[in-house]
């Protein structure tokens, strides 16, 4: 048998209620924009998951790499003033 | 020789990072790190399990013309439609881990690849899509439930999906068969005699007891696999034969017993030289399922070929 074309690779992306972060659900195979947006509602949207869909090409999708972790994401542990309980409030004080 | 050493060193360093993330109880996703021969059981094991979604559309496809009301046959359709979806989600989870879906269906096609084994046997009656949703996909969801805690994230993603459909599969089986056994005699030995075909294929579905189960091993120390053949099977008759005697079926089976002092049923022994016949493709329709998947494939070729020329046409334009 001939290899045939699959068609590219889509995310899909469901808001599921309006207000609501996007949030991956899975992938689509598609020949174009149109056609990966219907197979999203078909494949990902059969039970009211969701009100609004995203489709985006998977190779347009940057990632960052595990090995990168440390680099990427430890220095934020040193800057714990950025959270609000880092500072000491007088006492009394309502509402803040 | 020197260099030989430190790649087998490197490989050590791998898996020993590898399996105490595992044992962490950390997900593994697409971009780790992970060893060879944890891709290929992934590979093996999720392409399976899309082949056997999609190729079960066929045994139940069988009734759709055929269904008893317009109710039964829309609720036959959408479950249908689901089983498709379940492959989808099942294939591109497959994907994250190198292999394009093209491959997949070949190795189906060439016989590489295995589905479900419980799929070569016939739906002969309107009884027999009663059993398939009650016992085949009762079966399924044992095993899936388990699968939801597996290591591999996109994998555990798909089963989280699937278990929140299995769950109408499963009682709307349960209710044709229910229904059946209220009806005429004829009904009833009609639903008794589907229980009795596809029992022992529904236990079958778990694979080989684990003594005899050659990848085990490795699957539940990389924690693809949270509970073993043996620990499933059992889960699902202790649940189903309640179930059989709530509706008046007799579970074909004149060992089966409660067992106090394990708290499970105990059962008859289980014809392995039919399951390892079916498994090598003798079955009843091995060759019709592999028959049709290839013909529709090969048919809707010219789909594809339009779409992508309609791609092209329109980026042309642009």
């Amino acid at each position: 048998m001939a290899t045939d074309s699959q068609f590219a690779l889509w995310e899909v992306f469901i808001q599921s209620k309006p207000g609501a972060n996007y949030i991956h659900a899975g992938s689509v195979h598609s020949s174009d924009k149109k056609m990966a947006l219907q197979n999203a509602r078909d494949t990902y949207t059969r039970r009211g998951e969701g009100t609004s869909i995203w489709v985006v090409p998977s190779d347009a999708i940057v990632a960052s790499n595990p090995d990168d972790n440390d680099m990427l994401f430890d220095p934020s542990n040193d800057k714990v003033y950025r959270h609000p309980t880092f500072y000491v409030m007088p006492g009394g004080a309502k509402a803040i | 020789m020197e260099l030989v050493e430190k790649t087998d060193q490197a490989q050590a360093e791998l898996l020993k990072n590898f399996e105490e993330k595992i044992n962490r109880g950390d997900a593994i996703e697409p971009k780790d790190k992970m060893p060879d021969a944890y891709r290929k059981h992934l590979i093996r094991q999720i392409s399976q399990h899309a082949h056997s979604e999609v190729i079960g559309m066929q045994p139940e496809g069988n009734w759709i013309t055929r269904a008893p009301s317009l109710r039964a046959k829309q609720i036959l359709l959408a479950k249908i439609q689901d089983e498709g979806g379940h492959g989808l989600y099942l294939y591109s989870a497959a994907e994250t881990l190198g292999i394009s879906r093209d491959e997949m269906i070949q190795l189906l096609h060439s016989g590489k690849a295995k589905y479900s084994s419980i799929f070569n046997y016939p739906t002969l009656t309107w009884a027999d899509i009663g059993a398939v949703g009650w016992l085949v996909d009762g079966a399924a969801i044992v095993n899936q439930v388990s699968l939801q805690r597996t290591s591999y994230g996109p994998y555990s993603r798909a089963m989280v999906r699937i278990c929140k459909e299995e769950s109408f599969h499963q009682r709307q089986g349960y209710e044709i068969m229910a229904k059946m056994m209220q009806g005429t005699k004829e009904q009833r030995e009609m639903a008794q005699d589907a229980m009795n075909r596809l029992w022992w294929p529904s236990l079958m579905m778990f694979g080989p007891h684990d003594s005899e189960s050659p990848r085990t091993s490795d699957a539940m120390k990389w924690r693809i696999k949270r509970h073993s053949n043996d620990e499933l099977r059992q889960k699902f008759i202790d649940k189903t034969v309640q179930q059989a005697e709530v509706i008046g079926l007799t579970v074909p089976d004149k060992d089966l017993k409660w067992n106090e002092a394990k708290g499970h049923y105990d059962h008859g022994p289980i014809d392995w030289d039919e399951f390892y016949r079916v498994v090598n493709g003798n079955g009843p329709c091995n060759k019709q399922r592999m028959d049709h998947h290839i013909r529709v494939h090969n048919e809707g070729a010219w789909v594809r070929e339009a779409a992508e020329a309609y791609r092209k046409k329109k980026e042309n334009l642009n």
